[in-house]
């Protein structure tokens, strides 16, 4: 009987291209969607792990209290026996230490009068410890635009917007004026040796990228810190893991009162990210489940419509002894050929979609000049397992519960009226 | 079953509700169909023959009486049962013939087949020798649309007659067939009556099939108005 439905579905194209059609493309959309938002949510939970908040994040209390000011006058302070310490205790995690500042970036002319000067948003990282993770992590490297990398103190990064802005050309003295940790005038000068273009909008906008030791020198933060960041061992935020370290951390300063004690948050609690972050977790059941509705709907008119053109042929099935549920069974195993065929050609295109959106993205640069969010300006697609079997629920669900609503029409057909029917 | 009876009609009434009322399509019928009969249900419009095949076909029930078919009470049957009697028994033959248009003709007639799960190599002979008996085994793998309406007809005898079944119902058989194709028709399930013993019973108003019944059950309003043996020549 199963030869007999596939022959019977491969003859037939009303009853099997335009569900397949309808399936193909629902799966299609599917996959594709899913793997585009998955990517374009890792990709800004990445960068904001990157560059701004790590997996999980170490301030004074003051200094989270007021965070979106930077207030390097409330930085933590003993950095260096604290990170110590988080090292001993979680061995696997990389720790790192930065300190975000702001200033004016003054570029002199030949006879040291100002050129040109811009404000900038600094970044104090470990550019040039042995071992040092954070040019990896950043991507520092593979960022440079023109120029090379600063391989010894007061050598900085700008970013390429920043340079040609302001006329920077490389080797140039660029001075710096901001204000220390305790609130007096801070000057130095700096050489430019590169210019980085990292693809986020707001860190390529006006971004400063210096030595951490140097800036600490700078601002008078010795054996300070704004900020330290704690990466998970694997490199991908998980937010149990991180909340669960973040508690052990906060318990042993409960029960301190002073306003420096160090306080641990996560990606989540500190990037306002928790919607985003709740939304990724859900996608894949929130694409399948909205399209699983859609589709249902779709398909269950297609199944309508090909009720009625197979009225007579149930008729006949009916009148020559085949059972109600029999045909009704053989409609839905239908449905499971036609929901396979259109889930892989589905999935496959969906994946070949998506691959070269993760290869290639679409670049958005020209639509984000003003953004103040870390979204990266090329959005990339992302293929996990999920890519590959999310489309099989909308696929199959939608096809099977379509035919299902559709057939229960065969449940209330009166054998009585069979001659009737069948002799118009 | 007794004395080859096949079919027991006693005092069977059949009524539809219609509005807060009924209508009576049939009253007081009392048959007997014996084995081998080629008997026709003849009368108008409106006359109950096609109230009466459905219900010997077991696609009605009767209102009050009683109705035997092979040793089964019709209006005892359930949903099931009533499927399994006409996959097992009964033969249908329908006036415009509702023949699967996506399946060729050996498929069309296999499909009784298919029902009763049967083996494909039996499925194949008795599909062959179905064929054979309405003369269309050149055609087995034409497509009812390629086929004349006479042909389709001749699958359709082929499809009711695939399983052997004790008793074949035809509704107007020939109602959409010229007057050659019908004598045709009509030849092929007289042929088969005769050497399969094969019960047929007509509802129709076709002088043409009239012509070739040996029993006419004449209807009216409801009630067997004639019952009479035709003797052939």
């Amino acid at each position: 009987m199963i030869t007999f439905i596939i022959k019977g579905l491969i003859r037939d194209h009303h009853r099997s291209l335009f569900p397949i059609i309808m399936v193909t493309i629902g799966v299609f959309i599917t996959v594709f969607f899913q793997a585009f938002m998955g990517g374009f949510l890792t990709d800004m939970i990445d960068s904001t792990a990157r560059f701004s908040s790590g997996h999980v994040k170490i301030m004074s209390r003051a200094y989270a209290e007021n965070s979106d000011q930077v207030p390097n006058d409330l930085a933590l302070t003993g950095v260096n026996e604290l990170m110590t310490k988080l090292k001993q205790e979680y061995p696997d995690m990389t720790w790192v230490k930065r300190i975000q500042f702001g200033g004016l970036l003054d570029i002199p002319d030949e006879n040291g009068e100002t050129r040109s000067q811009a404000t900038v948003a600094g970044l104090g990282v470990d550019l040039l410890s042995p071992g040092s993770t954070e040019i990896k992590t950043m991507n520092i490297a593979k960022s440079v635009k023109s120029g090379r990398m600063p391989q010894s103190p007061c050598e900085v990064l700008v970013s390429n917007d920043m340079a040609q802005r302001l006329g920077i050309n490389l080797g140039e003295s660029a001075t710096l004026i901001s204000s220390s940790m305790y609130g007096s005038l801070a000057i130095s000068n700096f050489t430019v040796v590169g210019t980085i273009h990292f693809g986020i909008e707001m860190m390529d906008r006006g971004a400063m990228i210096v030595d951490v030791a140097d800036i600490q020198q700078v601002l008078n933060m010795e054996n300070a810190a704004g900020e330290i960041l704690g990466y998970l061992p694997d490199g991908v935020y998980n937010d149990e893991k991180s909340q669960m370290i973040a508690n052990k951390f906060n318990q042993k300063y409960a029960d301190s009162v002073d306003e420096f004690a160090p306080v641990m948050g996560t990606l989540k609690e500190i990037s306002n990210l928790s919607d985003y972050l709740d939304l990724a977790n859900n996608m894949a059941a929130t694409i399948a489940f909205i399209f699983v509705i859609i589709m249902s709907i779709v398909l269950w008119n297609a199944g309508l419509l090909g009720g009625l053109r197979r009225y007579g042929e149930v008729g006949v099935r009916l009148a020559i002894g085949e059972h109600k549920r029999h045909i009704y069974l053989s409609l839905i195993y239908e449905s499971i050929c036609i929901g396979l065929v259109g889930t892989v050609i589905g999935t496959a295109l969906g994946l070949t979609a998506g691959y070269f959106m993760q290869k290639y993205g679409l670049d958005f640069s020209s639509t984000m000049k003003n953004i103040n969010m870390m979204i990266p300006l090329v959005f990339k697609a992302k293929i996990t397992p999920v890519t590959f079997y999310i489309g099989f629920f909308p696929g199959l669900l939608s096809t099977t519960l379509g035919t299902a609503l559709a057939g229960i029409g065969i449940y209330k057909r009166q054998t009585a009226s069979l001659f009737k029917e069948l002799e118009t | 079953m007794k004395n080859g009876q096949l079919i027991t009609i006693k005092e069977l009434v059949k009524d539809y509700p219609v509005g807060k009322g009924y209508f009576r399509a049939l009253e007081d019928i009392n048959l007997t169909i014996g084995e081998g009969e080629f008997a026709g249900l003849v009368g108008p419009s409106g006359s109950g023959k096609t109230t009466l095949l459905n219900i010997v076909g077991s696609l009605d029930v009767p209102t009050k009486g009683e109705v035997n078919v092979l040793g089964q009470s019709i209006g005892s049957l359930n949903a099931r049962q009533s499927a399994n009697l006409r996959n097992h028994s009964l033969g249908f033959i329908f006036q415009t013939y509702n023949l699967l248009p996506v399946y060729n003709v050996f498929e069309n007639v296999e499909l009784p087949l298919l029902l009763l799960k049967m083996e494909k190599d039996k499925r194949r002979e008795l599909v062959d020798q179905a064929l054979e008996w309405v003369g269309l085994q050149d055609k087995r793998k034409s497509r009812p649309a390629q086929l004349s309406g006479g042909e389709c007809q001749r699958v359709s005898i082929a499809r009711a007659m695939v399983k052997s079944p004790k008793i074949v119902l035809a509704d107007e058989p020939t109602a959409n067939l010229d007057a050659k194709n019908s004598h045709n028709i009509l030849q092929t399930m007289e042929k088969l009556n005769q050497e399969l013993k094969t019960t047929f019973i007509f509802a129709t108003h076709d002088d043409k099939v009239i012509q070739y019944l040996h029993r006419k059950i004449s209807l009216d309003d409801g009630r067997v108005v004639n019952d009479e043996q035709i003797i052939k020549e």
